[in-house]
């Protein structure tokens, strides 16, 4: 008999491979490097202390909650807008001119560079409304910048909840607005919260909105109120690896900073995926 | 068509010269039927005939399509439904559904049928014993009263369309619209579906859609055929299958096409 079946090619298999372990070998060396340089000046007391000595000694514990109290301000401005207008935009918009410009809108929202939401909160938070450069001008321009994110995640979570359950809540009496808080934002939670935490994720990580909104070099303790200024972890990584007089005696600290910083970022995807995975067990 | 009712029954829904069109297609040409009082009608024809585009409009699910287009009337307890002055979830406690497929909330099986009582404003206290009321008479409470707390979503298909059929009953409404109730579920299934809907006809007014001749021959008491968006014959259901007027009805009724 004549061989006729055709094997399954080696070669597009091989390719796609390589392809794939490039990007993970890059990721792990970023990795590798950064941990293999930090590991010296991670320790308990370098997350828990003040800096001093011209940063040259002392630890980063202002700038892990001033990090911390950021993405919590980000959260609180950004979630609730950026839920209620996709909730809008998918559960009452109809299929109009201005609503599909608003869509167009808030797409191209997300492609806006960071360095020009910074100037803007510099130009509307911070002088305009006379918010100083502060905890809040900070958290308010990263707020958002988050909020593109939140609304185009959370009209994604929106669609994947069945029409047939709202029809079904329609049926028995319920109007729009108990359908959509009884069934169909409960069944989108998971889909919701995970969006949120990574685009806060995202947000933490950021430097340009906060460089001229309300981040500092150095500030004594931390921030007592949000019409302060205060220290972030991006930030105070920056300013380590640029502008510091002795760059080559803080160098270990700013590795440090950056694994902090990518420890912190990382609790957070780790937080969106156990929400996930708790949610969908509860659901469906 | 001419029609003789028993004298003692009452016109639920009338519907008089109702014409319907989702932008520019035409679905529903000029439908007269009066639906009986504490009797099963059931809807049908083949794909495409409208019955199910007619049977949502009893209950106004078409507000949900903002290119739909309505003339005539619908006329419920002397109201007609698309009158501005009817509040569309007092007629929908009025006039239930349930769907093709099984579509539970996602909440706990008492959850689901507690969920209507709860919005339409039942006194708290009376729920509970609403609740096991509502899954006794749909069958269900004997499969499902040691696990009342777990997810609607562990029951199985049939089971969860019977859930479903309780959410209905549970707030007392006084039609029932089944849109192909059984389509999705097996012949067991269907068959404990088919005795509720005839228990449930001594308090409710039921309107099936079915693809299922023998499945109207079975149910219904009254049966009207549809056609490409015309209702083509309505009958007693006896009639309709055993000496239909129409020649579409009858090769519909033996198969010939559909």
């Amino acid at each position: 008999m004549k061989k006729s079946f055709r094997q399954e090619p080696f070669i597009p298999y091989f390719i796609l491979l390589c392809c794939t372990s490039i990007v993970c070998i890059f990721l792990l060396i970023i990795l590798f490097h950064i941990f293999s340089k930090a590991i010296p000046v991670l320790s308990w007391e370098f997350i828990t202390s003040q800096p001093h000595e011209g940063m040259t000694k002392g630890g980063i514990f202002p700038a892990i909650i001033g990090t911390v109290m950021l993405t919590i301000i980000t959260t609180l401005v950004a979630t609730p807008l950026g839920v209620a207008s996709a909730v809008y935009l998918n559960e009452y918009a109809t299929e109009n001119k201005l609503n599909a410009m608003i869509r167009v809108a808030i797409r191209n929202l997300a492609g806006i560079p960071s360095i020009i939401y910074g100037l803007f909160g510099l130009a509307l938070f911070v002088q305009t409304l006379h918010l100083g450069t502060s905890l809040m001008a900070a958290g308010l321009t990263l707020g958002l910048l988050s909020l593109p994110y939140i609304v185009t995640t959370t009209e994604e979570a929106l669609k994947t909840v069945p029409n047939s359950m709202r029809e079904g809540a329609l049926a028995l009496g319920a109007t729009k607005f108990e359908t959509i808080r009884d069934i169909v934002l409960p069944a989108s939670t998971s889909g919701i919260a995970t969006g949120v935490v990574l685009s806060l994720s995202r947000a933490a990580g950021e430097t340009a909105p906060i460089l001229f909104t309300g981040a500092a070099f150095y500030v004594q303790g931390i921030p007592g109120n949000i019409t302060q200024e205060f220290m972030a972890l991006p930030y105070h990584l920056y300013m380590l690896s640029t502008q510091h007089q002795s760059i080559e005696t803080v160098r270990p600290l700013a590795y440090g900073t950056a694994a902090v910083l990518i420890i912190v970022v990382f609790v957070l995807n780790l937080l969106a995926i156990v929400i996930r995975n708790k949610y969908r067990n509860n659901l469906k | 068509m001419e029609l003789e009712y028993a004298i003692d029954t009452k016109t639920m829904i009338d519907v008089a010269n109702l014409n319907l069109s989702f932008g520019n297609k035409k679905v529903l040409h000029d439908i007269n039927i009066g639906i009986e009082e504490k009797m099963v009608t059931a809807l049908i024809g083949p794909s495409g005939c409208g019955k199910s585009t007619l049977l949502r409009t009893f209950n106004r699910m078409h507000d949900l399509n903002s290119t739909v287009h309505i003339e005539g009337s619908v006329i419920i307890d002397g109201m007609n439904i698309f009158n501005k002055s009817i509040f569309v979830n007092e007629l929908r406690k009025k006039v239930g559904m349930v769907f093709q497929k099984p579509n539970p909330f996602p909440k706990s099986i008492y959850d689901n049928v507690a969920y209507g009582l709860k919005i339409n404003g039942f006194p708290k206290n009376e729920i509970s014993e609403r609740v096991e009321d509502a899954l006794i008479r749909s069958f269900i409470f004997e499969e499902v009263k040691d696990k009342l707390h777990e997810p609607a979503s562990s029951l199985s298909g049939g089971q969860q369309q019977r859930l479903c059929i309780a959410r209905t009953i549970a707030i007392k409404p006084e039609i029932i619209l089944m849109d192909e109730p059984c389509s999705a579920l097996d012949p067991i299934s269907t068959h404990k579906i088919e005795e509720l809907i005839l228990s449930l006809k001594d308090q409710y007014t039921i309107v099936i859609v079915t693809h299922n001749m023998q499945q109207a021959l079975r149910v219904s008491d009254y049966t009207a055929f549809m056609y490409l968006g015309k209702l083509i014959e309505f009958n007693e259901t006896n009639e309709i299958f055993n000496n239909a007027q129409e020649e579409l009805t009858r090769n519909y009724i033996n198969g010939h096409f559909g």
